[in-house]
């Protein structure tokens, strides 16, 4: 029982991850419509800057927002000056965003090297607590909390808000948002800036349990992909639950297949691809 | 035999009713204009004809065969042709190559993988018969794209009727045209062969009531009135969404 | 209009023929490493051209094209490797499991289009990557399978040509690539590859003149990966070696470069586009370790300056000129 209860609990808590990063592909995609690839770059650069300040301050909450500011930062400037001159031009859009992958992929690579960073806990969290009749992390119970927590603010952001109703207009109807006055590029900005912020809080705050190397990002990239082809792009609904899911069928995948891992991952994903080409919470 | 038989169908966009119980009927060679103010679902009714959307409820017989569960491309090929409300057009294809590809759709060795397309001489010929019988040979190496709104028109019906469709649906095929144009338009659907079924959706009366036989008013996607062009002149409900909606 | 492309046609024609003949020329001035980038050269053209089938004449930008070209190379490496099948046997094994696997993908990956057909295929490319990677006994995994022995070739009359040196598979290649060249653009002009230009422009036109738009893509789609196949066969003759590389993503979003710096629904375009690629990146290789941070900068530059392609950059100029000259005619 405590044996399948950890392994859930494991599950959930990389799901989160892959929450963060699927949500801002997923708020991305429903706004403008780019599969935006260097998504898998802003979760690993964000693990990196964190991993460097907290070696230099010992700060796990400064390293969580150098990191996260500083690539919402990057992805407005590729959204500002190489992407919106291919509005809704998908092929271009590809080509830029592998693009941007590989240069910053090797870019870290200089940068960092190729041995793999890890990213020490912060204190708070730096121990077990004691769940019924087993241990267990406290660190992964706060990452699922904090999960969570950025899902209500999302819905919050995106149901109650301002913000979120002109998301929403734009999302329905560019051109009629336009003509309404909403300031449709500043919400472009503005959400692929929150998009590359959520990834690099996931790098961060995914660097005590999963590390940081070279090639997470396309590994994170492909598991957010399949997030977001079950749970349906552009539904925040579909992220979490997608998340959720993929997290804990690659975590009991790896337990009880470790030779087909990713197989494990792939094949519902092909099941939900069969059933419902839009995923499970997305509209054609 | 009726050429187009449509009973009691509906259409639901997540709840939304855009059709509710529509029935009507085309004759062979019949001018039946559809009309009706905006949102009345007189697009959605070609669109569930032509099987772009499916029908939530009743059927569609086209010359006694029933087509409401048949997909797109065979209703097509039983002759149910149509043009689109927003021109629709191959863009950078050659006014003469999008000619083609409507006659090769009906052509039976259109699914050839390794004949030569230029070799097939027949269609060639034809494609530039029939832009010259619509004085359109001037455009022909011309890629739609290029081509003035008109003339993107006029190819859109050419398109439609190329593959020689028993019935023809237009979907407001003079929306937008200069008056020389929509001279020139309507004389072309003047023009067709008696033996095609037109059903043609337009909002300008003059021009519905010249060309109809037929005219079947929609309103809030249901049907309001049917009759030949004296009745609906008449009519007083028709009189009343028109006046009332101006 | 009779004349004219007549005429172009023939240009094209002594163009290609030149091309072959300075290409079965070639062994004799290059030396082996240079006559092997020629080989890889024509491997990625052929690869290129498959994918453009796909998305310069379809219209449908797939991210996962490198999935065929590596399960036939696998599945070709391994019958010769492991059961020691000739090449005859094993190069159309590999061919019709690329096909196989593209009929199941592309069951799935058509009921989308657009940004989700690309991520689709991606990840279903992945797929493949992922029992490359994981099924160690059969594929060795990670480190791939080595030692795949360069094939004869066992002709009529108990003739046998030994591909193993460089030069008779130079020519192996030339002959092989050649073929499905021809081919490609006998596909690309028939009704079936005008068909497929007219999904491209407008599947609901399509549609309503009766075409049914599944069934081009569908086939269009499985013949692109036995084309990509073909190259995969050849590629692991040439290198003797598959590794899951073959199929990774990167080189998935490779070929698609490829394609658009050539010129995307043009055949020649992306075979130059090929060509310019595996150059760049051996001579580049050699010089630097920061390959993938060139090659990067490369995708965005193609992205912003040249996104129809070198082809289109031609075209342009040529238009440009030829109206630059029509305006001094005039005054």
């Amino acid at each position: 029982m405590a044996f399948w209860l950890i392994q859930a609990l494991n599950g959930i808590s990389f799901g989160m991850l892959l929450f963060l990063l699927a949500a801002g592909l997923s708020l991305i995609y429903g706004l403008m419509k780019v599969l935006n690839l260097t998504h898998g770059s802003f979760y690993l650069l964000g693990g990196y800057i964190g991993v460097a300040v907290v070696r230099t301050t010992g700060s796990f909450v400064l390293a969580t927002l150098a990191g996260a500011f500083a690539i919402a930062v990057v992805g407005v400037v590729m959204e500002r000056f190489f992407l919106r001159r291919f509005h809704l031009q998908e092929l271009p859009q590809a080509l830029l965003t592998f693009g941007f992958l590989f240069i910053f992929s090797d870019l870290a690579m200089v940068i960092w090297g190729s041995d793999p960073e890890t990213m020490p806990k912060p204190a708070l969290f730096d121990h077990s607590v004691q769940l019924g009749g087993f241990y267990y992390p406290s660190y992964r119970l706060f990452i699922i909390a904090f999960g969570l927590a950025v899902a209500a603010f999302l819905w919050w952001l995106q149901e109650g808000t301002r913000v979120g109703a002109m998301v929403r207009a734009s999302v329905d109807n560019e051109e009629v948002a336009r003509a309404l006055g909403i300031n449709v590029s500043l919400l472009f900005s503005l959400v692929f800036a929150l998009g590359a912020f959520l990834a690099a809080l996931g790098g961060v705050m995914g660097g005590p349990i999963v590390g940081v190397y070279p090639g997470a990002d396309f590994d994170v990239l492909l598991l957010g992909f399949v997030v977001v082809i079950i749970g349906g792009l552009g539904s925040l609904k579909g992220a979490l639950f997608g998340g959720l899911a993929v997290g804990l069928l690659d975590n009991f995948g790896k337990v009880f297949f470790p030779e087909l891992a990713l197989f494990t991952v792939f094949a519902p994903m092909a099941l939900i691809l069969a059933w419902r080409p839009s995923g499970l919470f997305g509209h054609e | 035999m009726s050429a187009l038989v449509v009973s009691d169908v509906s259409r639901n966009f997540g709840g939304v009713q855009a059709l509710s119980n529509v029935s009507m009927t085309a004759e062979p060679g019949e001018r039946h204009l559809i009309i009706g103010p905006n949102g009345a679902g007189k697009t959605t009714l070609f669109n569930v004809l032509t099987g772009t959307f499916a029908a939530s409820g009743g059927s569609v017989l086209l010359f006694g065969r029933d087509i409401t569960q048949l997909p797109p491309y065979e209703r097509a090929r039983l002759g149910l042709a149509r043009t689109f409300q927003i021109t629709n057009l191959f863009p950078r294809l050659t006014v003469l190559e999008n000619v083609l590809l409507a006659l090769q759709a009906a052509d039976t060795s259109a699914f050839s993988l390794y004949r030569r397309l230029r070799a097939n001489v027949p269609v060639f010929r034809r494609a530039k018969a029939l832009l010259d019988d619509w004085d359109l040979a001037a455009i022909a190496e011309k890629t739609a794209k290029e081509i003035s709104y008109g003339e993107k028109r006029q190819v859109d019906l050419i398109l439609a009727i190329a593959a020689r469709p028993k019935v023809l649906l237009l979907d407001e095929p003079i929306a937008g045209l200069s008056a020389a144009e929509v001279v020139r338009v309507v004389g072309m659907i003047r023009r067709l062969p008696r033996e095609i079924t037109i059903l043609m959706i337009e909002h300008d009366m003059d021009v519905a009531f010249e060309l109809a036989d037929r005219i079947t008013v929609l309103h809030q996607g249901r049907l309001i009135a049917d009759g030949d062009v004296a009745a609906i002149r008449n009519d007083p409900q028709v009189a009343e969404i028109y006046l009332g909606a101006d | 209009m009779n004349t004219e492309p007549r005429q172009r046609n023939n240009a094209a024609c002594g163009l290609a023929a030149i091309l072959i003949l300075g290409m079965l020329a070639l062994p004799y001035f290059l030396s082996s490493y240079y006559l092997g980038l020629a080989i890889e050269m024509m491997i990625f053209a052929l690869f290129a051209m498959s994918l453009d089938l796909l998305v310069g004449y379809a219209g449908m930008a797939s991210l996962g094209h490198a999935a065929y070209f590596g399960v036939a190379a696998y599945t070709t490496g391994l019958l010769a490797l492991r059961l020691g099948w000739n090449v005859w046997l094993a190069l159309p094994a590999g061919v019709l499991m690329a096909a196989l696997t593209a009929a199941l993908f592309g069951l799935l990956a058509l009921r989308t289009r657009g940004s989700y057909f690309l991520m689709i295929t991606l990840a279903l490319s992945q797929v493949a990557w992922g029992i490359a990677f994981g099924w160690r006994t059969l594929t060795g995994g990670d480190d791939g399978l080595p030692d795949v022995p360069r094939p004869a070739l066992n002709l009529p009359l108990h003739l046998s040509w030994s591909l193993a040196g460089s030069t008779a598979f130079y020519y192996f290649v030339l002959v092989a690539i050649t073929v499905a060249t021809l081919l490609l653009i006998r596909i690309v002009i028939s009704p079936f590859g005008f068909a497929l230009r007219g999904i491209r422009e407008s599947e609901a036109r399509m549609l309503a003149l009766g075409y049914n738009v599944w069934r081009y893509k569908f086939v269009a789609f499985v013949l692109a990966a036995v084309f990509a196949g073909f190259a995969g066969c050849l590629y692991v003759y040439y290198n003797r070696f598959v590794s899951p590389d073959y199929l990774h993503v990167a080189r998935s979003a490779e070929v698609l470069l490829m394609v658009i710096l050539g010129g995307a629904g043009t055949l020649i375009g992306p075979a130059v586009g090929a060509a310019v690629i595996v150059l760049l990146q051996n001579l580049i290789s050699a010089y630097t370790e920061r390959w993938l941070l060139i090659l990067g900068i490369v995708y965005v530059f193609v992205a912003l300056f040249a996104p129809n392609g070198l082809v289109g950059v031609f075209l342009e100029y040529r238009a440009s000129r030829i109206k630059r000259h029509v305006k001094r005619l005039n005054s």
